[in-house]
């Protein structure tokens, strides 16, 4: 690697330095280097040989997905008793916490058990207006709301799309595919891109 | 009758060579550039599902062109500003017609010649086109009527201007040595000696550094100066963008194939012959259409060569300001290219 200190450029040039031969040299030698160490890792890859360097840097988005880190706040989900109903308890904390405003929950008596005492009737969260802070999560007493989908993919035609009702919340798991995966002493295992194809 | 069906299908011929590369290189400057940068680039244009890594681009970026409106300014001169593109098009393509792809082809007892027009002043002729192409750009900037594109032709006359006469003069050194200015006996010269980089290495870099600011691409692109003055073809949209983008990319094979056939001996193979590979320690002698297709075959491989290092360059440095550009054509280049003609007439003096 070259390392320049930025005060030899006020040095005056020599005169092989000023036929700018030098420079391009080194330039064309660099970026054809690069040419050809991507080109052999592309035929090769094409050819059915995988190779230990990739031939680019890029995700080919739409088949291919980057690995999520698990601390990436993704689509809300709500989680659930053993019994499936939801583990919120409409205490109001996390609407009140949100700086975007945009959680919408209707509380309801829930008098048969007393030790829970209230449940949201509805609990809407509208996707639009939610920044990602993760405030809720960290307000919620219960460990009722996570953001941890891996849904990244959040796009409707109407504003009223963009709603996330309760029962919708409710279904939604961690898909462990997308996240990369870590080993007992937290070192990164996989982070190798994931063809959607396979998940 | 026979001579016209000759003339046509080496017509044919080059007109394919010229444009298909010209329309691949729109490919290859993506996926070239791409590859430098650790990227993969296009690669989505698809027929029926079939992607071949993004070929279809060239294909999908004509019909986006031909389908797009062509917009005219309202102040624009109609006549001109509709026919520069044209003429920028036009002196692009016919400057192939004096470029040798070949030797002796044998078809039916009857020889010809692997040039479409064997002109005896084929430097002559290809410097005039070279020297008219700036007219496309001048007149459809002219006739844009916009001040900004205006800029961009004046800036693309004082870069021809300048480098037009570097572009003579880097080449005199090589014409004293091969004595002809016609391309064909270029080429046969350099089969029988050398090949014109060894003896004029000085005058291979000059031609190949004003070839590269004949076509308008970086680093010499003030005529475009896309940062700042949008370039020469600002007011056109559709197939006349299309037409001023084409040019840049033919004259780029243009370059090459020049290049190739001044410096690189054209197609010739070497230790091939033409009766077959003359080696120093064999022969192995092969019909003429053998000879004929592995001369065309090794000239399009060396053009081809030189359009990577051209695109190699086009994405490796960074472009000169428009002062550097004129300060580099007349305080540099010219000056290298005058003592370069006064050095090789000296040596060839003194080996008579």
């Amino acid at each position: 690697m070259q390392t320049m200190n930025v005060h030899d450029k006020y040095k005056p040039l020599t005169f092989w330095e000023r036929t700018y031969l030098p420079g391009i040299i080194a330039g064309l030698w660099l970026t054809s280097m690069r040419f050809f160490r991507n080109m052999v890792a592309h035929t090769l890859r094409a050819i059915g040989i995988k190779t230990k360097r990739l031939g680019a840097v890029t995700f080919q988005y739409p088949e291919v997905l980057r690995p999520i880190f698990p601390r990436l706040r993704t689509m809300h989900r709500l989680t659930r008793r053993e019994d499936g109903s939801p583990r919120c308890v409409a205490c109001m904390m996390c609407e009140t916490v949100c700086p975007a405003r945009c959680i919408y929950i209707i509380a309801d008596e829930k008098p048969d058990q007393p030790q829970i005492e209230k449940v949201p009737k509805s609990f809407d969260i509208d996707l639009g207006l939610c920044i990602f802070c993760g405030y809720c999560v960290e307000a919620c007493p219960e460990d009722a709301i996570r953001m941890d989908t891996g849904i990244l993919e959040i796009s409707n035609y109407t504003r009223n799309g963009m709603m996330l009702d309760m029962q919708t919340m409710l279904k939604l798991e961690p898909d462990p595919k997308r996240y990369v995966k870590y080993d007992e002493k937290g070192e990164i295992v996989s982070a190798e891109y994931i063809e959607a194809a396979e998940s | 009758m026979e001579d016209i069906g000759f003339t046509l299908g080496k017509l044919a011929f080059l007109l394919i060579f010229a444009l298909s590369f010209g329309g691949i290189l729109t490919w290859v400057e993506r996926k070239q550039s791409a590859v430098m940068q650790d990227r993969i680039g296009a690669n989505r244009a698809s027929i029926l599902g079939l992607r071949i890594i993004g070929l279809f681009q060239p294909l999908a970026d004509a019909i986006k062109m031909f389908t797009k409106e062509s917009f005219r300014p309202a102040n624009a001169d109609k006549i001109i500003f509709t026919l520069a593109p044209t003429i920028s098009v036009f002196f692009a393509l016919v400057g192939f017609a004096v470029i040798p792809f070949g030797d002796v082809l044998i078809v039916g007892g009857k020889a010809v010649n692997l040039q479409l027009a064997p002109l005896n002043v084929g430097i002559l002729y290809l410097f005039a086109v070279a020297g008219m192409a700036v007219y496309g750009v001048v007149l459809g900037a002219w006739a844009s009527r916009n001040n900004y594109a205006l800029l961009g032709g004046l800036r693309a006359s004082a870069q021809m201007i300048s480098y037009e006469v570097a572009l003579g003069v880097s080449i005199m050194g090589c014409l004293m040595i091969y004595q002809t200015l016609d391309l064909q006996e270029i080429v046969r010269w350099q089969g029988a000696h050398y090949w014109g980089f060894i003896l004029q290495p000085v005058g291979f870099l000059l031609f190949l550094t004003v070839g590269i600011a004949e076509t308008k691409r970086v680093p010499f692109d003030p005529p475009e100066g896309e940062s700042e003055i949008i370039g020469y073809f600002l007011e056109y949209s559709g197939m006349g963008f299309g037409m001023y983008f084409l040019t840049d990319f033919i004259e780029t094979v243009m370059i090459s194939a020049i290049t190739v056939t001044l410096f690189f001996g054209g197609w010739q193979v070497p230790w091939l012959t033409s009766a077959g590979f003359v080696f120093p320690w064999g022969e192995w002698a092969l019909p003429n259409w053998a000879v004929a297709l592995l001369q065309v075959t090794t000239f399009t491989l060396k053009v081809m060569f030189f359009l990577w290092l051209q695109m190699t360059i086009r994405w490796t440095l960074p472009r000169f300001r428009y002062d550097q550009v004129l300060r580099l054509g007349w305080k540099f280049l010219l000056p290298i290219s005058l003592a370069n003609i006064l050095i090789t007439g000296l040596v060839i003096l003194l080996i008579q």
